[in-house]
């Protein structure tokens, strides 16, 4: 094998070492991102929930009640998700 | 020690890690001299060596955090001990690859089943691998995190342990680690030592990371524990 060729060969895997550093690290950031927009999209959904009246005295009737029974549990299965 | 690296925020952290391996990096490509003996395939070593010397380190500090937690029964220790473990897995797949590139690219093949440094390092990595079904095998939370520090500790004394006998063992192709980079250049010596500085914050950065999701999740479900309460 002459010089240039293993040169060239080298260089091959030297940067396929580091690329497959980088593709580790990408997959965890991307894995890791999805986490963290799932846990944004929750935690949007309970504050839309916290800035609506509680109906604790403020005369919440029974439809109220059961629509926001229905959100919590919607929020609950995305968070399961 | 806890303290000190909680005044320190995650950006900065991360801002540090992207700085120091990028200069460790450059200074192993355009600053030390290639090597004699193997060529240009040997800037891999700036970037193998950090990784394994993390990873392994790294499950060390697992290991410390269990022994943490069986002490305090707090679940952060056990939550901190199960993210090191993760953080290094990962890195030590990155060493398993790199390491077989650069095995390739030396020795023209990809494994060599006789060389203790390899072989070693394997079991090492699989037993860590066996962490993640013995964890989530269990559903009780207390006992789960208690089984798990056990597991942390005992495979984090097995370790320095089998660093020792790889050591003592006749090698065969692989060089020593350490006992190889003391006879390095300074030139090169310099560029090691920034790229394992730079490999040590990126895994401090992403076990914080990890660490700082999992509470917000932490933190979500219990809102959702008392929103469902109230409701």
């Amino acid at each position: 094998m002459t010089p240039l060729l293993a040169l060239e060969s080298n260089t091959g895997y030297v940067a396929g070492a580091y690329l497959v550093f980088v593709l580790l690290l990408l997959i965890y950031v991307a894995i890791m991102a999805a986490k963290l927009q799932r846990i944004q999209r929750e935690l949007g959904s309970l504050a839309e929930l916290a800035d609506r009246p509680s109906g604790r005295g403020g005369g919440r009737n029974a439809t109220q009640v059961g629509d926001r029974d229905q959100e919590i549990q919607a929020v609950r299965q995305g968070g399961q998700r | 020690m806890a303290n000190a690296l909680r005044s320190i925020t995650l950006r900065r952290l991360a801002v540090a890690t992207v700085l120091v391996l990028g200069a460790g990096f450059a200074l192993a490509f355009f600053y030390a001299p290639e090597d004699a003996d193997q060529g240009f395939i040997q800037k891999i070593f700036y970037l193998h060596v950090p990784l394994a010397t993390a990873a392994l380190l790294g499950w060390i500090v697992a290991a410390i955090w269990a022994i943490q937690h069986l002490r305090t029964g707090d679940p952060k220790y056990d939550a901190r001990s199960y993210v090191s473990i993760h953080i290094s897995v990962i890195f030590g797949l990155a060493v398993l690859l790199t390491g077989a590139i650069w095995a390739k690219g030396s020795w023209g093949v990809w494994w060599e089943w006789k060389e203790p440094t390899l072989v070693s390092f394997l079991i090492v990595f699989l037993l860590y691998a066996t962490y993640y079904p013995l964890r989530y095998a269990i559903e009780d939370r207390e006992r789960q995190a208690r089984y798990s520090s056990v597991f942390a500790i005992t495979a984090g004394a097995f370790v320095p342990l089998n660093f020792l006998a790889v050591r003592l063992a006749e090698p065969l192709i692989h060089p020593r680690t350490f006992s190889s980079t003391g006879g390095l250049p300074d030139s090169m010596l310099f560029a090691f030592v920034v790229c394992l500085a730079g490999m040590a914050l990126l895994w401090t950065t992403l076990v914080w990371f990890e660490l700082d999701a999992k509470s917000a999740s932490g933190n979500l479900s219990k809102i959702r524990r008392a929103l469902e309460a109230t409701a």
